[in-house]
């Protein structure tokens, strides 16, 4: 059994979250207007958040299953979370950052397994460095490194590149993109951007106003969106269509990326 | 006036308000820790009920450690078997640091409490998906993060159990020699007439106190800015 399912309500003052959906493992983008509660969704996957009612199954682990009375808490999940502004304990160096989240490694391999971590994402020289004195990029690198630390069953980012200048944000989503295939970790990510969404996902979740969602590929959803207001948030974007490569059915592949005309 | 006069009652007291001061790191902080993270029933219950030595006359505070450890206290029995002696705990300087303990621990609690509500509780959530436990995420991440007032608050109660005076008469008595500390001499010297002595004494008192006031502004104002 692979994939994530989510069924999740939850009510908060104000605000009813009521969603379902289910995805393969791979890229997962959930796009939507800003308070459609994607954030809180991943925050109820993580376990940082009980839900009201409702189950998410990760591959053939239920995590967690209201109506059974069955919740596993965030330490037993093994689930990586990486949020926009990264939250790197500021006290702690970036390896003591890594190291924190190896804690089954035995301790004298720790420093080893950090620094290793560290050099494949690029930032091994900002071992000895506190968060502080980081910029917004290498935050990101090094919190994804903390978060591959644990050897994630499944990663979520919440808004990673949102606080990224526009070149950073290019560089970072190929770095994700890439970390992705290569670990095989499955990821779903929050965005607002619909261009990152789309050249990133291979599985898109909408979520509108009214909590209805829609599931599919980038260019399914763009080509037959499910209810009207799916269709403005998709539109309101406005990709290109010389985003979709016509060879790659369904699948959606950068060719005229919007940063390098703007 | 013979410098011995002063130098026992000073040494009591750090030892007194050292002791007492370890007792809110290890007591108050886990109570500060649980109060500012969790909900629970009962909780403003058992804000109040830490809180009250604060507002309490001292004494009274010290009636209730009577009632607690005293001959025929509740736990009296114990404090008997353990010391061997008919007054079991109390009228010896233990008795002093569990007087300076109660009365000192209400202004760690309140301070730490504070400084720890104050960390942001996406920390604490990044340690728990990290597979760190609920202690572990406690003693490695938001007590560290909130260090400077839980020091603040530690420094102030210090300060307090450093001047005790009110439960410690109570439960420690007033002995020369062996449960006189600095505020109790204070009191004795000028009982007697002895003005040089309890001028020094006051002269101390006033410029430790305000030393360490200095501080804890210092580590609340770098928690607040």
């Amino acid at each position: 059994m692979s994939g994530l399912s989510v069924n999740l309500t939850k009510r908060l003052p104000g605000f009813t979250l009521d969603v379902g959906w289910v995805v393969r493992d791979g890229f997962t983008v959930l796009f939507g207007y800003s308070g459609a509660g994607k954030s809180l969704t991943l925050s109820m996957i993580a376990g940082t958040m009980k839900p009201d009612s409702g189950r998410v199954v990760l591959g053939d682990a239920t995590l967690c299953d209201v109506g059974a009375g069955l919740w596993v808490p965030p330490q037993r999940r093994r689930i990586g979370y990486v949020s926009q502004s990264a939250q790197l304990f500021p006290h702690m160096t970036v390896l003591g950052n890594v190291e924190y989240a190896l804690r089954a490694t035995p301790h004298r391999e720790r420093r080893r397994r950090a620094v290793e971590l560290l050099e494949r994402l690029r930032v091994g020289d900002l071992g000895d460095k506190r968060p502080g004195q980081l910029s917004g990029g290498e935050k990101q690198r090094c919190a994804l490194a903390r978060a591959l630390a644990l050897e994630p069953r499944a990663l979520l980012l919440d808004e990673p590149l949102s606080a990224l200048d526009l070149p950073l944000r290019v560089e970072m989503r190929d770095l994700l993109r890439d970390v992705q295939r290569n670990s095989g970790v499955p990821f779903v990510m929050v965005t607002h951007d619909l261009y990152e969404a789309c050249t990133l996902a291979d599985t898109l979740v909408v979520y509108s106003g009214t909590g209805v969602v829609q599931v599919g590929t980038p260019r399914e959803l763009v080509g037959d969106p499910a209810t009207p207001e799916i269709h403005r948030l998709l539109r309101a974007m406005e990709v290109p269509d010389s985003v979709f490569d016509r060879q790659h059915a369904g699948k959606l592949i950068p060719i005229d990326r919007k940063e390098h005309v703007a | 006036m013979s410098i011995p006069d002063i130098a026992f009652p000073l040494a009591l007291s750090l030892q007194v308000a050292l002791l007492a001061t370890l007792g809110c790191a290890l007591v108050g902080v886990p109570i500060a820790y649980v109060l500012a993270t969790r909900t629970f029933r009962g909780k403003q219950l058992a804000g109040v009920g830490v809180m009250l030595p604060l507002v309490l006359p001292p004494v009274v505070t010290g009636y209730y450690l009577l009632l607690l450890i005293g001959r025929g206290g509740v736990l009296g029995a114990v404090t008997k078997a353990l010391t061997g002696t008919a007054y079991g705990i109390t009228f010896t300087w233990q008795a002093a640091v569990i007087a300076s303990f109660a009365i000192a621990m209400p202004l760690a609690v309140n301070t730490a409490r504070a400084a720890i509500a104050g960390v942001d509780p996406a920390h604490a959530d990044a340690s728990r998906t990290l597979g760190r436990s609920e202690l572990e995420t406690a003693v490695f991440v938001v007590v560290p993060l909130a260090a400077r007032g839980v020091a603040a608050g530690l420094a102030l109660a210090f300060a307090r159990a450093l001047g005790e005076f009110g439960a410690t008469i109570m439960v420690a008595g007033n002995i020369p020699g062996r449960t006189n500390t600095m505020a109790l001499e204070i009191y004795n010297a000028a009982l007697y007439g002895d003005r040089p002595t309890a001028t020094v004494l006051v002269v101390v008192f006033t410029l430790v106190s305000a030393a360490i006031l200095l501080v804890a502004n210092r580590l609340t104002r770098s928690v607040t800015a």
